[in-house]
């Protein structure tokens, strides 16, 4: 079978999208001139919003934790500056559903005046639960773009065992060049965020995976990991080699049980970028305030990375990359191949903003879908090895089930498949839109069987006292009868006894 | 305000026309060289199919209200009845292009809903329709006639011969396939029927009696060869289909060399690269993966053996294709990728601990 497979094609799936990383990847890493306002969402990961612990009016100082977590999956938010809480209320953000959402608003008073940070001399000396808990206090979540709270991560992998820590600088993303920058000019906090990491899950092997189409990136990471145990691998070019399920199948040979976690088979999955947030927060004690951002596209002025405090409007960004050259078909956070669109320039950098991108027409491809030709050309692109054509041909009839069983839940949303399509079928559109039905639905049965539950719960109650009730009357009947009785008897006998009295 | 566009938001350079625009650029040069070999009847005959099939195309979308245009311009209709033009007999009458034009495209393709819904090739089915309703004009061949060669036709003889019915003396001539079966019925083993009748030059190059696409097996070679490099195809479902065909004619020729034809005039001859490279690499009526498609090609020859060693005509290439194409649901319901992180059987793999 193995060789069936390799015969037919071992390495599957993916897709070689036009790089477009020579745009903006000799251009080191810019400050952006310090904004005015920023914006600072209260969530900004997976999991449960922040809760604010600021009060509007307050000063904040640089640093200062302006937002706790909330629950186990969540993350704290801090001042990116020092200002003044100006507001805190909905704002436009980078989700998915375009909606505003809860937000801080930071008027900044120039001073960039930080909050007293508790750096440790000698970082490697921390006890595991000390990394992690600092990683946590930090407000660091996954950079690449999952934004998935990383001490959660540490915390879980700890527990479970981490033979190989992978360090992600795939970089897949046509466009994205931060993580390459990053890697090129912070090599050697990178190394101590890494080797911090590998100290707090206790890692047997340690590897970087990068793509080969960044040898600056790779030769810098190689010159800086010397003489520690941390491996640096060359990997093949190729979308979507920098999502997790493939990267660890490039690195170790493994794959993630489906439906299961890189945990569940001893692996644990960072982004370089992440290792330095933590190399940061650990040694200098410097929160998680400010990321690397690409800004690029056909229709940007001078596409460059920047370093922007989180909370920076797009629109000052722009200004840094000499703004846009119209006409602009599309404006996109993140990454081509699974970035989001939007449209209101106010919308701020978060956490898990990777890139930038003013698109034109021509790079975006746009065209209206045809019939499906039955190509497979989706098939072969599938990196996960399932069958869009026929998942979306199930969706399209409102089959779900039908889907599902063609392992919609095992679909990682990369889009391969709607890129390479002849027909420009918006097959990921499909498969996203599905899967929020199928949440929904889920939601729905737990709420149905919660509320069976709570309905259960009250019949039972009432059946309880119901029963307590009637339980209690035939108790005191009982009882009356029997005082009845004993009355009866007393009457009786003294019935008796005068009658016997009198007879004598 | 636009609604979101949804990710990606980027794509591929590729397009439906682009992919069938390619695929019809690859059948060029085969179809210039059958022109000049065949002279005007083929010219006509090509022209009038195509033109009735383009013709059908619209007239469908206009009745089922649907737009016309673009269907037209994605190169679909065109590229079915040039496939279909390849596989007729360069001499055949008019008629029988525009019939066979019309039927692939209003009842093969567009009663089963069109483009991508069809569940045999259009071509192939039209011809099998055709051999069974017109068998004696469907097996007309002619000798070639270059038309730079003495023997050309000049315009007038060839409406003659398209449009006009007129009979002409090299039309009397068998194909390689038939010649043997007609031969074998009349108790000529192969020993002696062969000999004269196939040389693999003429084969090669063309110069022998044949459709007038499928003569040049070199040029379809080529052109198939380029699909493949362009990506259009992968080469699992043609090398499946010459291994299906060329693997039991091996071996039967080994055995019995007077009943059963070597391996190479089989793979020369009659549709059978026309076959493997454009037609089994059908997007719409062939299976989904790579596996499957290998599987489906190796069918495809094996019945294409079959049928003409056996069968009652000489030629199997469309039969072969027609049964597989029914059967392409039940291998792709068999030959799934393996999905990541699971077993054949789609069970989620174990979890394995450290390790
Ligand atoms: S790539 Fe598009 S046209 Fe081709 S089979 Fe997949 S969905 Fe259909
Ligand atoms: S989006 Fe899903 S179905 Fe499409 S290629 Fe990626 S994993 Fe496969």
């Amino acid at each position: 079978m193995m060789f069936f497979e390799k015969f037919f094609g071992g390495l599957r799936g993916g897709v070689h999208p036009e790089g477009k990383k020579q745009l903006s990847a000799e251009c080191p890493i810019r400050s952006v001139p310090l904004p005015q306002k920023l914006y600072v969402p209260l969530q900004q990961h997976i999991g449960a919003p922040a809760a604010p612990v600021v009060k509007v009016g307050e000063r904040v100082l640089k640093g200062q934790l302006v937002a706790a977590a909330q629950g186990n999956v969540s993350a704290p938010v801090h001042a990116p500056t020092s200002g003044v809480v100006s507001a805190l209320g909905d704002h436009v953000a980078p989700h998915p559903s375009g909606l505003p959402v809860p937000t801080l608003t930071i008027e900044s008073d120039g001073q960039e005046e930080w909050v007293a940070l508790a750096g440790i001399e000698q970082p490697l000396e921390l006890a595991q639960e000390d990394i992690a808990a600092r990683v946590a206090a930090a407000g660091i979540v996954g950079l690449g773009g999952a934004t998935f709270p990383s001490a959660l991560k540490l915390n879980l992998s700890r527990a479970s065992g981490v033979q190989t820590l992978i360090l992600n600088g795939g970089e897949c993303e046509p466009y994205l060049t931060c993580d390459d920058r990053i890697m090129r000019e912070r090599a050697a906090e990178i190394v101590e965020g890494i080797a911090l990491i590998a100290k707090a899950v206790a890692a047997q092997e340690v590897l970087i995976g990068i793509e080969d189409n960044k040898p600056e990136a790779i030769a810098t990471m190689q010159a800086a990991a010397q003489g520690s145990a941390i491996k640096v691998v060359a990997m093949p070019s190729m979308y979507p080699m920098g999502s997790e399920k493939q990267i660890i199948q490039v690195l170790t040979g493994k794959e993630i049980p489906a439906g299961g976690r890189p945990a569940d088979i001893g692996v644990l999955v960072h982004n370089v970028a992440t290792a330095w947030a933590v190399q940061q927060a650990i040694r200098y004690g410097r929160p998680l305030i400010s990321r690397i951002v690409t800004l690029s596209g056909g229709a940007m002025r001078t596409p460059c990375n920047v370093e922007a405090l989180i909370g920076t409007p797009v629109e000052e960004l722009l200004t840094v990359a000499g703004g846009l050259v119209p006409p602009v078909a599309r404006m996109v956070l993140g990454g081509p191949m699974m970035g989001q669109q939007f449209t209101d320039m106010r919308v701020p950098v978060v956490k898990g903003t990777s890139g930038v991108l003013a698109l034109t027409a021509s790079e975006t491809g746009q065209a209206e879908a045809s019939p499906c030709i039955r190509c497979s050309t989706c098939v072969r692109a599938c990196p996960i090895g399932l069958l869009p054509l026929e998942m979306a041909a199930f969706i399209r009839v409102s089959d779900l089930a039908s889907s599902v069983a063609l392992g919609l839940k095992d679909c990682i949303s990369c889009g391969s498949c709607s890129y390479v399509c002849p027909a420009h079928i918006p097959l990921v559109h499909y498969f996203n839109y599905a899967k929020g039905d199928l949440a929904a639905q889920e939601r729905g049965k737990l709420k149905q069987e919660a509320t069976k539950k709570l309905a259960d719960a009250r019949n039972e109650r009432m059946a309880r006292i119901e029963r307590e009730r009637a339980e209690a009357a035939a108790k005191r009947k009982a009882a009356r009868e029997a005082k009845e009785r004993a009355a009866k008897e007393a009457a009786e006998k003294a019935q008796q006894e005068s009658s016997a009295s009198e007879s004598a | 305000m636009n609604p979101i566009a949804h990710s990606p938001h980027a794509h591929a350079p590729a397009s439906i026309s682009k992919v069938m625009g390619t695929v019809l650029l690859a059948l060029v040069p085969a179809t210039l060289y059958g022109f000049w070999l065949y002279g005007w009847p083929a010219i006509f005959l090509w022209s009038i199919t195509v033109a009735s099939a383009l013709i059908g195309e619209a007239f469908v979308l206009r009745v089922r209200q649907r737009p016309v245009r673009p269907a037209l311009l994605d190169g679909s209709a065109t590229l079915t009845a040039w496939l279909l033009a390849l596989s007729l007999p360069p001499f055949a009458p008019w008629w029988l292009g525009v019939v066979g034009g019309l039927f692939a495209i209003v009842v093969v393709k567009q009663v089963f809903g069109g483009l991508g819904q069809n569940v045999f090739n259009p071509a192939m089915a039209a011809r099998v329709m055709l051999l069974i309703s017109f068998p004696v004009e469907m097996t007309m061949w002619a000798a070639p006639t270059p038309l730079s060669g003495e023997h050309a036709l000049s315009f007038a003889q060839g409406l003659a011969i398209t449009f006009g019915g007129a009979q002409w003396d090299t039309m009397a001539s068998a194909s390689l396939l038939g010649h043997v079966k007609t031969e074998f019925t009349r108790g000529v083993d192969l020993l002696h029927s062969l000999p004269g009748y196939f040389e693999a030059g003429d084969a090669l190059s063309g110069h022998r009696v044949g459709s007038f696409g499928e003569t040049s097996a070199v040029l379809l070679l080529l052109g198939g060869v380029f699909l493949i490099v362009k990506r259009i195809i992968t080469w699992h479902a043609p090398v499946a289909m010459l291994l299906g065909v060329a693997l039991p004619a091996a071996i039967a020729h080994a055995i019995a060399p007077e009943h059963y034809l070597a391996v190479l005039p089989h793979l020369l001859s009659g549709g059978l690269i026309l076959g493997a490279f454009f037609i089994v690499t059908d997007p719409v009526t062939s299976p989904n993966t790579s596996a499957g498609m290998f599987v489906f090609g190796f069918l495809c020859g094996l019945l294409t053996w079959i049928i003409r060693t056996w069968g009652g005509y000489p030629e199997g290439v469309a039969f072969a294709v027609m049964i597989m194409n029914a059967l392409t649901p039940i291998v792709d319901r068999y030959i799934k990728p393996r999905i990541y992180g699971r077993d054949r059987k789609g069970t989620a793999l174990p979890a394995k601990k450290g390790a």
